[in-house]
């Protein structure tokens, strides 16, 4: 996955095929006072190809989840398209997106509120294959289920016990097994990990990882944690203020950063290791400008300690430099 | 307002994105593995444990009603069987409550008037809590004017006083047990609309509905599949609360002449046709005031109890 | 560190919480100096006992939960015997505490300057009310609060998160305190905002000489800012080193464990190392050793006994039997003929030098190697 040919739409012979694509896609909230949205993502152009785990990181509010659901339509878009195997999926009906539905799951960043708290293992497994009539019994329902807690690690005995009587982890490998069940194509992870202890996530970013290749899927994995998504991602695209900053390989966002912003979002990670420890590291100062009103120019600028009057005025747009996409004016000039 | 709208939503997105992270789940983690969380049945077992009113009145409760239901089998009297040879008795072996101006015994009047009134409060009660159930889902699923509507109404419903309410009922239908039932619905499904809708607001936005969502779960399988299930703690201790209210209204209704008619016996009819010999024959009018007092504490006991152990938030204290 | 004087020592501090099921002993004996001006980390797992731990020298346990045993010093008193009105004289003035989530330990209908200046009243009656607000506001400067004078008056809801911590740090610092305790003081903030807080409860330190004990789960926060390191697990600390050492000679299985699991930016394995297990049921602890059930080299002796913590290297203690088998050569033998007990001190060190690089993968063999070696 670490070929250049980012810009390339356009799935010819040795090009990796592309699955989901974003085109200037943007989704707006109401605020419930006319005149002022919520720009939660603003003309996003983005890409996911088959078998590959693309990162969404940013900080929090900076719509990285809001554009996770918009782009398998939990979410319905405000402008722009986003294209499933070549298909628009943005102005289709519900009842001709249903068959698609089955393709795109979502893993839930909170284990303890994304499982009904009613229902036992059992059902919550099977609830996606209840839904589309996936198997002709109930025997082969519960065969089924029981292969799925096989495949995520949930001891089978546990099959009718509520989701109160299982630790973090475990729940979210139930979440996880829910997710799998239909055989997607493509599962959105919304910060699947953040809320597990450090030696709970392991296990379970290690099994995203077998699962991803023994069921060929296609991850959208939402972060915040760079160290994570240096574990999991194949690409990783950078966002700020619902704008993509950046878009590049996994080892050459890590390698060099292009903006400023991936620069410093790098910077800040506490490494577990005191050698590292820089007390005098460049730490971003200023907090996350509003949503309802953006800046001009460069969302970024208010907090760049690089920025120019043109990065106030001029709204860089996602380009393609040195084979790698990055929304920034000054990229080639700066020592990052 | 839409800075402070969206500083209000920006803060409940940090929220969201740390809910309960490690630290904060760690306390309750300690709790379930102790096992302190459980299911229905051991959280019904151990309010009997704990909370020995609520248990008592539930005895109670399952007393009365079996005492209603077999009224025919305990009564010594008949329903409306007169002695006018014995008017007015005071109690005795032979009449354990006394008698009446028409000689009935008024024990046995209370247990024919149980069926009435328990009646009265259990049936409307239940189909307020069916159509406030429909009503309130429907409205906190899908929002927009349909939601509008449904609240405005219920607005209307809760902003009249429910007696008056009942009352204008009664004198455009008439009085029968029949229009009792329909004024005590009209007046009692807002209540549970509201409740029922205002917990599937905040259902609706819970990471398991957005799941079942992500599944492609259709709408009314959501809503009765994972909404209605967890409305159901609640509306289980607003129907121990409406039952009372329903007795209470019946037996308002009755003394006030526009309820059940006689000859039939209720416990609000035997109050009011006791009135006249308050002074005279005080345990007339005290026995069924006492029967009414027993059983509308017993359900608001029990109500409590029942809060106590299925409302999650009640439980520390 | 033994030149500094300690602010706080913790002796045998036991918090349990008391159930139908039984007594569970969250907090099961620990002994933890806070010397002065030092950052304390107090690191470990959910449900390990480290806010557990806070909450008991804080006096905020609630029911069930209660302080069964043990000391804890604070300027020649013993906290966990004082009275509740004893204590509120002591915390919220020579103790201060900040919580992970800003949010819900701000009132949120009450402006937060005056909130900060309500702490600082309570604790000074005398005070005059335009000296408290000159203070608030010096105060939320120097916890680097931008415009000061104006967030005097804004409402919790009005700030960002980080706003919000800054402004529960400036209500924690308000009284001067000597101890700071910071439960996850970070995590529910952004990276750029965590720097941040950091960074500024470093330089508070500094400036104030004040002591900071931090409890976290997170080994980055640990080795970015601490001095001075105690991992907890099962209510029991496992190791305690200063912060340089513990990274670099770690001699718990499960601090091992813990720092291999963590994916780390320039190591590419394509699995991650894991703890095999889970947490084990604080009611139904493992005989031996807590951590005994999840330990590669955890040996029949392991199951049996418990072991204590001892010394492993300056100023570092680990409770392991394996870390310095010499010591426990000794103790009584759960079997009279076990494996462990034939061997001399020397070749049971040897083997486990081997058994942990088997163990811990790629990341830190060099790490581990180090520690090895010291042993």
């Amino acid at each position: 996955m670490t070929d250049a040919a980012i810009n390339n739409t356009k799935t010819e012979n040795g090009k990796p095929e592309i699955l989901l694509q974003a085109e200037n896609l943007s989704k707006e909230f109401d605020t419930g006072k006319r005149d002022s949205k919520i720009h939660a993502v603003s003309n996003v152009d983005l890409e996911i190809r088959r078998g590959e785990t693309l990162a969404l990181v940013g900080e929090s509010g900076c719509g990285k989840s809001t554009l996770g659901r918009t782009l398998i339509k939990m979410l319905p878009a405000t402008g722009g398209r986003v294209l499933f195997h070549g298909e628009d999926i943005t102005a289709m009906s519900e009842k001709k997106f249903r068959p698609l539905r089955r393709k795109m799951q979502m893993i839930f960043q909170d284990p303890y509120a994304s499982l009904d708290p009613r229902m036992t293992v059992r059902n919550i497994i099977a609830e996606p294959l209840v839904t589309y009539h996936v198997c002709a019994s109930k025997k082969e329902t519960t065969a089924r289920v029981l292969e799925l807690m096989q495949a995520v690690g949930v001891p089978t005995e546990f099959l009718d016990r509520y989701p109160h009587q299982f630790s973090g982890g475990q729940r979210q490998r139930i979440g996880i097994a829910r997710a799998i069940a239909l055989n997607p194509e493509l599962i959105v992870c919304d910060e699947p990990v953040s809320a597990l202890d450090v030696s709970v996530q392991s296990q379970v970013l290690n099994l995203l990882k077998d699962l991803q290749q023994q069921y060929s899927l296609t991850y959208l994995f939402i972060g915040h944690d760079l160290s994570v998504i240096n574990f999991i991602a194949d690409r990783v695209c950078v966002m700020f203020l619902g704008s993509v900053c950046e878009i590049a390989s996994k080892e050459d966002i890590y390698a060099k950063p292009m903006h400023p912003y991936t620069s410093f979002l790098l910077d800040a990670i506490p490494q577990a290791d005191p050698h590292l420890r820089n007390e005098h590291r460049q730490v971003l100062t200023g907090e996350v400008p509003s949503p309802v009103h953006l800046p001009e120019g460069c969302f970024f600028h208010t907090r760049c300690p690089y920025a120019t009057d043109r990065c106030r005025r001029e709204r860089p747009a996602l380009r393609v430099v040195k084979g790698r996409q990055v929304a920034c004016h000054r990229t080639e000039e700066l020592e990052l | 307002m839409a800075e402070q709208n969206f500083f209000r939503k920006q803060g409940e997105s940090d929220a969201r994105h740390n809910i309960k992270q490690n630290t904060a789940a760690s306390e309750e983690d300690l709790l379930g593995q102790i096992g302190e969380k459980d299911g229905i049945t051991d959280k019904l077992r151990r309010m009997c444990k704990q909370n020995k009113l609520a248990a008592f009145s539930a005895v109670v409760i399952l007393i009365i009603l079996l005492m209603a239901v077999f009224a025919p089998v305990i009564a010594p009297y008949g329903e409306a069987e007169q002695d006018l040879m014995n008017r007015l008795q005071a109690p005795s072996a032979a009449h354990w409550l006394g008698t009446d101006e028409l000689g009935r015994d008024v024990f046995s009047r209370l247990l024919y008037g149980a069926r009435v009134s328990l009646s009265i409060g259990i049936i409307p009660s239940i189909i307020s809590l069916l159509i406030g159930i429909l009503l309130g889902l429907t409205a906190g699923y899908f929002g927009g004017w349909y939601d509008y509507i449904v609240m405005r109404l219920a607005d209307v419903m809760l902003s009249v006083p429910s007696l008056l309410m009942a009352m204008v009922v009664m004198y455009t239908l008439g009085s029968s047990i029949t229009s009792l039932f329909i004024a005590l619905i009209i007046v009692d499904w807002a209540s549970v609309a509201r409740v029922v809708r205002s917990q599937t607001l905040s259902l609706k936005e819970s990471e398991y509905v957005e799941a079942a969502r992500s599944i492609g779960v259709r709408r009314f399988t959501i809503m009765i599949r994972h909404i209605l299930p967890n409305c159901i703690p609640s509306l289980i201790v607003l129907f121990t609360l409406n039952v009372p209210s329903a007795i209470l209204s019946e037996s308002s209704l009755s003394f006030l002449g526009i309820g059940v008619q006689p000859p039939a016996a209720s416990w609000g009819l035997i109050v009011n046709q006791a009135k006249q010999f308050l002074f005279t024959q005080p345990w007339l009018c005290l026995a069924p005031c006492i029967a009414i007092m027993i059983v509308v504490l017993a359900f608001n006991f029990l109500g409590d109890g029942l809060r106590d152990v299925l409302d999650p938030y009640m439980k520390d204290q | 560190m033994e030149q500094k004087e300690n602010v706080l020592e913790i002796r045998g501090l036991r918090s349990c919480f008391f159930t139908e099921k039984g007594v569970v002993p969250a907090v099961d004996g620990i002994d933890l100096d806070i010397p002065e001006g030092k950052i304390i980390g107090l690191v470990g797992e959910s449900g390990c006992g480290k806010s557990m731990t806070a909450k008991s020298i804080m006096g905020l346990l609630k029911y069930p939960g209660r302080i069964a045993d043990g000391h804890i010093w604070f300027d020649g008193q013993d906290l966990a015997h004082l009275s509740e009105k004893e204590l509120r004289n002591i915390c919220g003035k020579d103790i201060s505490m900040i919580f992970q989530e800003p949010m819900t330990s701000l009132n949120p209908v009450l402006k937060v300057g005056r909130q900060v200046r309500e702490t600082l009243l309570v604790h000074d009656r005398g005070m005059d009310k335009n000296e408290a607000r000159r203070q608030v506001i010096d105060m939320f400067a120097r916890v680097g609060i931008p415009e000061p004078e104006k967030r005097y008056d804004s409402y919790p809801h009005q700030l960002s998160g980080g706003l919000r911590q800054r402004v529960m740090i400036a209500m924690a610092m308000v009284c001067r305190p000597r101890l700071l305790i910071a439960d996850e003081p970070t995590t529910a903030l952004d990276v750029t905002i965590e720097a941040q807080i950091l960074r500024l409860i470093r330089q508070l330190r500094d400036e104030t000489g004040m002591s900071v004990l931090i409890i976290t789960h997170n080994m980055g926060v640990v080795a970015e800012i601490c001095d001075y390191v105690y991992v907890m697990y099962a209510g029991k600390i496992m190791e305690q080193a200063e912060t340089y050492e513990l990274f670099d000679h770690k001699a718990h299985p499960y601090t091992k464990g813990l720092l291999d699991s963590i994916p780390r930016i320039g190591k590419n394995p394509d699995r991650l190392y894991t703890i095999p297990g889970v947490v084990p049921n604080l009611l139904h602890l493992p005989e031996g050793c807590a951590f005994s059930n999840r330990c590669p080299n955890a040996s029949e002796r392991c199951r049996s006994i418990k072991p204590e913590l001892c010394e492993v290297g300056e100023g570092h203690r680990a409770r392991c039997l394996n870390c310095i088998p010499e010591r426990f050569a000794a103790w009584p033998e759960p079997d009279e003929n076990t494996p462990a007990a034939a061997k001399p001190p020397g070749t049971k060190n040897t083997a486990y030098s081997a058994d942990t690089l088997e163990l811990s993968g790629n990341p830190c063999k060099e790490n581990t190697a180090k520690g090895g070696g010291a042993l």
